[in-house]
């Protein structure tokens, strides 16, 4: 195994695939622990005191450190601090250069509380989710940023979960001007144990569920872009050379589970029928630039195409 | 209630729903509802919704065709009910 062990070709192809890789209890219990301390109490909910103060006194007095934008990410937090251990983490370092290259740089964090209900009635706000929306801003770039979304205590269906959607995270859209989606076939409400990390693309469609627990929810989450080169950063051993390819439509048997075509090319529930041939183009598209092969295809839906164009 | 649909007809499945309620009886939000309410459009007009507006069918801009971006096939339904004075 390589150290820090890389992410396998099928992994990565499901990251290009679906935007996203999900380890479950992957930080041990004493990292999440001393992250909780190190995020720092927060106030009870006290009559006419609105979420927002609550919130700004918890930022302020968090010993999480800020930290400027472009900052190698070796170099944001404290040897020893939390963060520093939970990137640490071999699994982590793995994904990360998998995914990104060497050194990555930080974009931003921040420490997303999610309060129940008694803080709503205390502040005179509403309880409710978080529309849906994508990080940022309008992102052409077929190179990615990673967002890291770190869940340092267990989270119930009830406490919200994040909740996001996998297969938009190639869609070209304006932040939260996908608001108006409420709910989408194949929605995902993380409900973990304790050190579940998640890795997603930028691009993903996401936003934090309505809390009706009776305690605080924390999440921590961490935007990284590469330093550098990107692409055939993970353990190549198993990318298969590119094949003749398979047999379409009239089949006669169930594609190969698992490979990359096949994972390329599984749809999502919420996909639109024609747009979801759409998402293929943009996953291959996505697999090309990643492995560095401009011929790259999967069940001819590119290779199609340009043979027309060139005509 | 917001339908959206696999494809541009009525009878295709839905693939994503919101819900407004203007009568204030219920506050439905981001997530609330894993299953859908209705099967595909034409399920909801026969279960005595109105359809108000449908997205329009575009073509692709030259250069754009493989850009993805919001859903295509918005349906918006409405329901009157009565309330107290």
């Amino acid at each position: 195994m390589t150290d820090p062990p890389l992410l396998s070709s099928a992994q990565v192809a499901s990251f290009v695939a679906r935007g996203f890789l999900r380890f479950d209890a992957a930080a041990p219990a004493e990292i999440n622990e001393q992250f909780m301390a190190d995020a720092g109490e927060i106030p009870k909910p006290a009559k006419g005191v609105k979420l927002r103060r609550v919130y700004g006194e918890t930022l302020a007095a968090t010993a999480i450190p800020e930290a400027p934008a472009g900052l190698p990410l070796a170099e944001v937090y404290p040897a020893g601090s939390a963060l520093a251990r939970l990137l640490d983490l071999p699994l982590v370092r793995g994904v990360l250069q998998s995914l990104l290259g060497d050194a990555p740089v930080f974009d931003h964090h921040f420490l997303h509380v999610t309060f129940p209900p008694a803080y709503h009635a205390a502040g005179g706000g509403e309880n409710v989710s978080q529309h849906t929306h994508q990080d940022s801003t309008i992102d052409p770039r077929l190179a990615f940023d990673v967002q890291l979304m770190y869940f340092p205590h267990a989270v119930s269906r009830e406490m919200g979960g994040t909740r996001f959607v996998p297969g938009t995270h190639l869609r070209k859209v304006s932040e939260v001007a996908v608001g108006r989606y409420q709910n989408l076939r194949g929605q995902q409400h993380m409900v973990c144990e304790a050190g579940t990390l998640l890795f997603l693309h930028h691009g993903m469609w996401h936003g934090g569920g309505v809390n009706r627990s009776e305690r605080t929810r924390t999440m921590f989450k961490i935007r990284v872009r590469a330093s550098g080169r990107q692409t055939r950063r993970w353990d190549l051993s198993d990318l298969a050379a590119p094949v003749a390819q398979r047999p379409i439509f009239l089949r006669k048997s169930a594609p190969e589970a698992g490979s990359v075509e096949t994972i390329l090319t599984t749809p999502e529930p919420w996909f639109e029928q024609d747009t979801g041939r759409l998402e293929f183009v943009n996953r291959i598209k996505l697999w090309r630039y990643l492995t560095e092969d401009p011929l790259y295809d999967a069940d001819y839906w590119l290779t199609r195409l340009e043979a027309v164009a060139a005509n | 209630m917001v339908l959206y649909l696999a494809n541009s007809a009525l009878d295709s499945p839905v693939v994503g729903w919101s819900l407004y309620d203007g009568t204030g009886e219920r506050l439905h939000m981001a997530g609330d509802a894993d299953e859908a309410p209705y099967s595909t459009g034409l399920a909801a007009l026969i279960d005595g919704w109105r359809l108000i507006q449908a997205s329009q069918l575009l073509p692709h801009p030259r250069g754009e065709e493989f850009d993805l971006s919001y859903l295509k096939y918005e349906f918006f339904f409405e329901q009157l009910i009565e309330v107290g004075p």
